[in-house]
């Protein structure tokens, strides 16, 4: 038998039962295809978070107060609570090889009140001038605190634009007046959109002088992060040593009472996330997919029932084993194949709705195009071989006396 | 002239669990290369037994059957269905046709097994159809659509068109009525008298097998007589 008597064989019997046929290759469609979208849907996920922690600034390290607990990440961490990093420890970090800039910050959630009386709950940032540099970020007008400002500690205040427009709706905010606190802020810039990095927004932000916001909005005298860009990457752990064992001999005491988050380690945490994640929804599908297979076994099986006295004339008329269990795995493998196609087709039909309407970027990878075709074709194989294997063992006389 | 079938001692019998079941008893006999032979007997004679091993497709339990001078007894399915497709060609009672598939392809599907060019599969059943007196008006037809004569010449046309050593016909005209029956009969003569080959037709009506040279009848399993019929009948073409 040629591969294109096959060919004829296997259009023949599966056209002749196309309502069958279609209803098992849409097995095997919703498999594939659930693969390809949740797949696409998890490695998409996974590219937006790594590019919005990369537009963070690279080559960055956060030192906050309080340790990372075990089994709570390095996420929910003490910050806020501490009172352990002062600004001399910014100080002396500063003066470390391998350190390019820094950032000294103090946050604080205060309600907001704009002169045109519009209000929102935000998130207040002291900061110095090397704020824009260390944190990645863009002013879209106006100018940001200076050096004056900060020694002089001005009631200044430069707006996210999340927190820009719910404080000011459409109008311009520049020169205009905010209440932070009961204290009133002239804003002289607005930061460009950035875009959410899934815990916190860095758009819905308002910055203050650090010496404004420790002395007359908190009252407080430490800092709650030091922002710290590194010169060379590849220097980032000398950096990140050099700075624990400052801190440490610092505050004295013997294990570190702070925390160094560099964005690789946060990377790494959420790229973990992200591919546990991935696989979930995979393995989901891929239930599906199983389920498509076991679709393929029992259409086969049926076939083969059907075609028994079938069977038994083609071994009659001289056929081998080995031709009836190809003839009838070909047929298992080319609706998986065909199946298998139009899921991929769909799937990243999917993909592409949801990244179009659902706000998920989404990306359809050929490894995972690849992995769906393999797929399939194994699942038409295995699936397919056991009917195809029963219908080559019957004996020809049975077969061909089969009611 | 040289013997296709011989046959000695043959026997077969089927075990269900301790128990044994002889169905064969040891038949001796052989069929020249050439003759048509009726094998007649009522049911549960072990007449259909007997086709199935004359047909390779099945094997006896004890004895041999040489058929063109090789010893088929003792091989493996693959063989066996190598022998099939190289040797023997079947007619069977309900035609067995493929339905799905044209007159055409149904009378070419042995060649595809013999692994033979298109081209010659294409002369060779356009060749067999003709043999078996079938317009070729009909040939790209499906089964379904034809009468029950027809059909069996379709099946004698895919009986032929491996040009096989026999021709095993079991009950060809079971399924037809008795003008159809003689029509094909007809055609089953023809194929012996004009191209010389070698016939076994299976029934349990003596009248269908007088139109054989010769009846082998078989009752519970042993030859009970083997006549030669002197004067055939000559079936009548419709």
């Amino acid at each position: 038998m040629t591969i294109l008597d096959l060919v004829e064989e296997t259009a023949t019997s599966l056209t002749s039962n196309k309502v069958r046929s279609s209803l098992t290759i849409l097995g095997i469609v919703i498999g594939i295809a659930s693969v390809i979208a949740m797949v696409s849907i998890g490695q998409g996920a996974q590219g937006a978070i790594q590019s919005s922690i990369e537009g963070l600034g690279s080559n960055l390290l956060t030192i906050i107060p309080g340790t990372a607990q075990p089994g709570r990440g390095i996420i929910s961490s003490g910050r806020g609570t501490g009172q352990t990093l002062k600004n001399e420890d910014a100080d002396a970090i500063r003066s470390l090889p391998g350190v390019a800039a820094l950032s000294e910050e103090l946050q604080r959630r205060f309600q907001i009140i704009s002169e045109v009386g519009m209000n929102t709950n935000s998130t207040v940032i002291g900061a110095t001038d090397e704020y824009l540099g260390v944190r990645n970020v863009m002013l879209s007008s106006g100018a940001f605190l200076s050096g004056g400002h900060i020694r002089s500690g001005a009631r200044v205040a430069v707006l996210g634009p999340s927190a820009a427009s719910d404080l000011f709706g459409t109008d311009d905010p520049l020169g205009k007046t905010v209440r932070i606190n009961k204290i009133q802020f002239r804003v002289i810039g607005i930061l460009a959109a950035k875009g959410g990095s899934g815990f916190f927004n860095p758009d819905d932000t308002i910055i203050v002088p650090l010496s404004t916001m420790q002395k007359i909005l908190a009252g407080v005298d430490y800092l709650s992060t030091i922002a710290v860009t590194v010169t060379d990457k590849n220097g980032m752990t000398e950096v990140k040593d050099a700075a624990t064992a400052l801190l440490v001999q610092r505050h004295r005491v013997s294990d570190p009472d702070f925390s160094i988050i560099s964005q690789a380690d946060i990377l790494g945490t959420l790229n973990q996330v992200t591919t546990a994640f991935t696989l979930f929804l995979a393995s989901i599908a891929g239930i599906s997919l199983v389920v498509g297979g076991i679709g393929i076994m029992n259409m086969m099986l049926t076939a083969v029932t059907e075609r028994t006295r079938e069977i038994g004339l083609r071994k009659s008329i001289g056929a081998k084993s080995r031709d009836i269990t190809v003839q009838f795995l070909a047929e298992a493998v080319v609706l998986t194949f065909i199946g298998g196609m139009i899921g991929i087709v769909l799937g990243s039909g999917v993909a592409f709705v949801v990244s179009t309407f659902g706000g998920i970027a989404t990306r359809v990878s050929l490894s995972s195009v690849a992995l769906a075709f393999c797929v399939s074709a194994g699942i038409g194989i295995v699936f397919g071989y056991y009917p195809a294997h029963r219908a080559a063992r019957l004996n020809p006389i049975d077969a061909l006396r089969h009611e | 002239m040289k013997s296709l079938i011989e046959c000695r001692d043959l026997a077969k019998s089927y075990r269900n669990g301790d128990l044994e079941t002889p169905v064969l008893r040891g038949l001796t006999f052989t069929i020249a290369d050439g003759e048509c032979v009726a094998i007649m007997g009522p049911s549960g004679s072990g007449k259909s037994t007997l086709m199935n091993i004359l047909g390779c497709l099945d094997t006896p339990t004890s004895g041999t059957y040489l058929l063109d001078g090789r010893d088929v007894s003792d091989l493996s399915d693959d063989d066996l269905a190598a022998i099939r497709n190289e040797k023997i060609g079947f007619v069977f009672q309900s035609y067995n046709l493929l339905s799905r598939t044209t007159v055409f392809r149904n009378v070419l599907l042995p060649l595809v097994y013999a692994h033979t060019s298109r081209a010659h599969r294409e002369t060779a059943a356009s060749k067999a159809l003709r043999t078996a007196a079938l317009p070729d008006t009909f040939w790209s037809y499906r089964p379904n659509q034809l009468s029950g004569g027809m059909m069996q010449r379709v099946a004698i046309a895919r009986a032929l068109v491996n040009n096989p050593s026999l021709l095993l016909a079991d009950e060809p005209t079971g399924n037809l009525d008795s003008k159809t029956g003689e029509s094909v009969l007809a055609a089953l003569q023809a194929l012996h008298r004009t191209a010389g080959h070698t016939i076994i037709l299976i029934t349990h009506e003596l009248a269908v097998a007088e139109h054989t040279g010769r009846i082998i009848t078989i009752r519970d399993g042993l030859i009970t007589e083997d006549v030669t019929v002197s004067r055939p009948r000559i079936a009548k073409t419709a």
